[in-house]
């Protein structure tokens, strides 16, 4: 048998956390261009989209627990819908993240412009990309791809390290600059954080492709 | 230890071959499941183990099945203390035409296994509470075994297969023609009764098997495709073949 009828069910499914998953994707990009660019109006529209995000969530809940209702998906299927509602709420929290740095953004640009940090562009453009790789590697179902792009968070968690170093010091240095310094901390919080859901975003990849758990496992990653 | 090992096992209806090779460990106090398409020779397979195939004419099995470290194959096997040992329950429950009490009394008067009239009556009402039919059947044993539901007469059955004290209980689609709370109990028997017997349920229903079993067996064409744990089966076979066939990709 070519065709099932649960494969419709669960085509719509990979396509809705597709698309979950790129409008994540542009809420992180959108919400740093923001604070690179100084635009609260961007800002804002990043807060605007969040409701979109929302509700497509709770559109892929109903449907996963739709398809294991109705069709009792088994073996790769099960695995699936399984890695899909929990790969949901992950994307959600990931563009809440992207929700917060355009809130950090509104707060910042009342303030006067600090210098430029290199290493939140760098920890933005990483973590954009691991998101688009991870995403990529779920879709292609490829459980090695997914394990490489875990290793790449270790780029954003030493950018993180050094960016808030960086910005103690110039708290310190520089009292007046204490609002927009603790904001952009929250900002490079929030990207490190990021990082740490696409790397959830991965481990669901591995268990899609291969049925092993490697989540609370360093070393299978 | 296995309950039942078979090594080898061919089984021929005339000059076509049914089953090749079969190879399998069952262990006691587990419900095994059979599944595969139609004619794929898990009933065939089911039946071998309790010769119950002898009654064809024309077939034959080669290959070694143990059960208990015997031979039942061995030609001085007494085929009868085999099937009583052996209990085999069928997809269409096909009660005798006497009463509720009788159908249940018959295996154990032919095989001479109660002492007297009271000890048939406590044996009688020990195999229904077993099949979990007793408190329904209680006020009515004197009554026709046909007034009973689908599913009150498939228990009845089960009850008659557990009447002669068997220790392996074959299930050819018990809850195939029952509806889904008939089905549901049927399902809780199977459940409740591996504490005191290995049984081995063949079929088709895939949500089935994966509630009742501790292992699935995957036949396909005659052979054993997969043996192996039901959690496993159900989310991560080892065989392709396997995993399109309880997807639904074909059978």
């Amino acid at each position: 048998m070519d065709h099932r009828i649960i494969d419709e069910q669960l085509d719509i499914l990979r396509d809705k956390v597709l698309l979950l998953g790129g409008k994540a994707e542009a809420a992180v990009e959108r919400a740093m261009k923001s604070l690179m660019t100084r635009d609260s109006d961007l800002a804002q529209a990043v807060l605007e989209e969040d409701k979109v995000i929302n509700q497509m969530e709770l559109e892929i809940d109903r449907l996963s627990v739709e398809i294991i209702a109705l069709y009792q998906p088994a073996a790769h299927d099960l695995r699936l819908v399984i890695s899909v509602a929990k790969i949901t709420p992950v994307l959600e929290r990931l563009a809440d993240h992207a929700g917060n740095i355009a809130e950090a953004v509104l707060i910042i640009n009342t303030e006067p412009e600090l210098r430029q940090f290199p290493e939140l562009k760098i920890m933005a453009d990483a973590a954009a990309d691991m998101l688009r790789k991870a995403l990529d590697a779920f879709i292609a179902e490829d459980g090695d791809a997914a394990r490489s792009v875990i290793r790449e968070d270790k780029l954003i968690d030493a950018s993180y390290k050094k960016v808030f170093g960086d910005l103690i010091g110039m708290i310190i240095n520089d009292p007046s600059t204490t609002t927009s310094a603790a904001q952009l901390l929250f900002v490079a919080k929030h990207l490190e954080r990021i990082g740490d859901y696409v790397k959830d975003v991965c481990e669901l990849t591995v268990y899609l492709a291969e049925a092993s758990i490697i989540k609370h496992s360093p070393k299978e990653a | 230890m296995s309950k039942i090992r078979v090594t080898n096992l061919d089984f021929f209806y005339a000059k076509v071959q049914a089953l090749h090779g079969i190879s399998i460990e069952i262990p006691q106090n587990e419900v095994v499941a059979f599944i595969g398409p139609s004619g794929c020779g898990k009933s065939t397979f089911l039946r071998t183990l309790n010769r119950m195939n002898d009654t064809i004419p024309n077939t034959r099995a080669d290959g070694e099945i143990l059960i208990d470290g015997v031979n039942i194959n061995d030609s001085k096997t007494d085929v009868v203390a085999l099937r009583r040992k052996v209990g085999m329950v069928f997809q269409k429950s096909n009660p005798f035409p006497k009463s509720i009490f009788d159908n249940v009394a018959y295996g154990i008067q032919i095989n001479g296994l109660h002492s007297n009239k009271a000890d048939l009556a406590a044996r009688v009402e020990k195999a229904l509470t077993d099949a979990a039919l007793w408190n329904e059947v209680k006020d009515r044993l004197n009554t026709s075994a046909f007034g009973l539901s689908g599913g009150q007469q498939q228990r009845l059955c089960i009850a008659r297969a557990l009447a002669v004290q068997p220790e392996i209980v074959l299930m050819d689609e018990p809850a195939s023609a029952l509806d889904p709370m008939a089905t549901q109990k049927i399902e809780e028997l199977v459940v409740e009764l591996k504490r005191d017997y290995t049984i081995i349920i063949v079929t088709h229903n895939m949500q089935q098997a994966a509630r009742v079993s501790d292992k699935t067996a995957f036949f396909m064409l005659g052979k054993l495709v997969e043996f192996n744990p039901t959690q496993k089966m159900f989310t991560n076979p080892n065989e392709k073949l396997t995993e399109d066939y309880i997807t639904g990709r074909f059978g």
